[in-house]
């Protein structure tokens, strides 16, 4: 199924359902550091953070729904959790600060490699966004990456808990370019060059600042599996307390 | 009633007077977030563009939007929201960022250029003009926003994001 303009419609629902879901399910984790980071700059940091991914979500549903007139709402908080389409990576617990840190530096520079192939796409409501979002982002990567330099080698405890975090987060963060169903399609039509191409391009942007901050990137395979909507049950428990306030009153106007 | 070409006027200056629910020195005029106005025969078409994607005030802001047209008449808005082109800070007009300095926010700089550029450009405390500040927090109370101190008067600041 394609529209008049050589674009293809159903493989592009699938890049953008993937693209809200993520957004959706970081920004839920992030906010579970509202009240609770380990310093008022933080808490306000991730919260801030929070705010930002779910309209980005929001963005990203207001496009999907452009093609499938499904709502935003909808899609967001009437979904079952086996039925999201986001990496496995963003669905896992915040653990400790460092988990959250490394999870959402190596998830910034996703971003900035997906939205920069993006913002060069002949589609053109994925392109403004993208292009829009990729300002806001800037914030995001210079506070990560920041963290990443300064507690990587700090001292001997940051420097554990940041290897433990990576460790855990790398082989997860490596799920985010599981390849789409309908990926070729995208990558003739030009929208973007592929998850395998992104995720070359992010190798080459997170190797050298993990290593200056003497962090060791481990061997372990990609954790797949999110695209094809096999979980982890951690995204069931997220999806019942993301859709608990909804569930009370479906449809409320506020 | 149904719009004329002649009520444009009229309607720009109705909202006008609607201002940024987190700004409220600068209207949404000012902020360049209505950035267009279109009257077709049967309604008001008014283009938004968020400061943010994820501003939570947006809903708020569409509301008195239609509440403020509803006022002079105008029962029949659409609002449309768009990013091309994107709100950037590069919009404010020297006027709009001395109110904000005023109020005790740090205007963003002016001019083009990569947001990284930007964002190494010294920035004035908005209380005594001095350079002696430095970034306390990226983030701030909004999600436009981030926070400042100045060395000079011993006071922390808010400063608009340059975007
Ligand atoms: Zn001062």
């Amino acid at each position: 199924m394609s529209t008049s303009d050589g674009i293809p419609t159903q493989a592009l629902e699938t890049l953008l359902l993937a693209l809200a879901d993520d957004e959706l399910m970081l920004g839920h984790r992030n906010a579970e550091w509202t009240g609770y980071a380990p310093l008022i700059e933080e808490d306000i940091a991730f919260s801030n953070i929070a705010q930002d991914e779910l309209g980005h979500s929001l963005a990203w549903f207001t496009l999907y729904q452009q093609l499938s007139n499904k709502k935003p709402d909808s899609l967001a908080f009437e979904r079952e959790w086996s039925d999201y389409t986001c990496c496995r990576f963003v669905t896992y617990p915040k653990g400790d600060f460092a988990y959250t840190v490394v999870r959402q530096y190596l998830f910034d520079e996703a971003e900035q490699v997906r939205l920069r192939a993006f913002s060069l796409s002949p589609y053109e409501p994925i392109r403004d966004v993208s292009a829009k979002i990729l300002r806001e982002e800037a914030y995001h990567l210079m506070h990560s990456q920041g963290l990443i330099e300064r507690l990587g080698d700090a001292t001997e405890e940051s420097h554990r808990r940041m290897q433990a975090a990576l460790n855990d987060a790398f082989p997860q963060a490596l799920g985010m370019f599981e390849a789409l169903e309908g990926e070729d399609e995208l990558i003739s039509s030009g929208i973007f060059g592929g998850n395998a191409k992104l995720r070359d391009e992010w190798l080459g942007r997170v190797q050298p600042v993990l290593e200056n901050a003497t962090l060791l990137i481990p061997g372990a395979p990609a954790d797949f599996g999110g695209r094809k909507r096999n979980h982890v049950e951690y995204l069931q428990q997220l999806v019942d307390d993301l859709q608990s306030v909804y569930k009370i009153a479906p449809g409320a106007k506020w | 009633m149904s719009p004329s070409v002649l009520d444009i006027d009229l309607i720009w200056k109705a909202l006008g007077t609607i201002t940024d629910p987190e700004i409220p020195v600068l209207s949404l005029v000012e902020m360049k977030i209505i950035r267009d106005v279109q009257v077709t025969r049967d309604a008001i078409r008014v283009v938004i563009s968020p400061t943010f994607i994820g501003c939570p005030a947006l809903e708020q802001m569409k509301s008195e939007i239609r509440a403020r047209l509803a006022g002079i008449g105008f029962k029949q808005v659409e609002i449309e929201t768009t990013f091309a082109p994107p709100w950037t800070t590069e919009l404010l007009a020297d006027d709009a960022k001395e109110k904000l300095r005023s109020f005790g926010i740090a205007p963003p700089p002016g001019g083009e250029g990569e947001l990284i550029a930007l964002l190494l450009l010294p920035v004035a405390c908005p209380f005594c003009n001095s350079q002696q500040t430095r970034l306390d927090s990226e983030f701030g109370a909004t999600l436009c926003k981030q926070i400042y101190f100045c060395d000079n008067c011993r006071q922390p600041f808010e400063r608009f994001k340059p975007i």
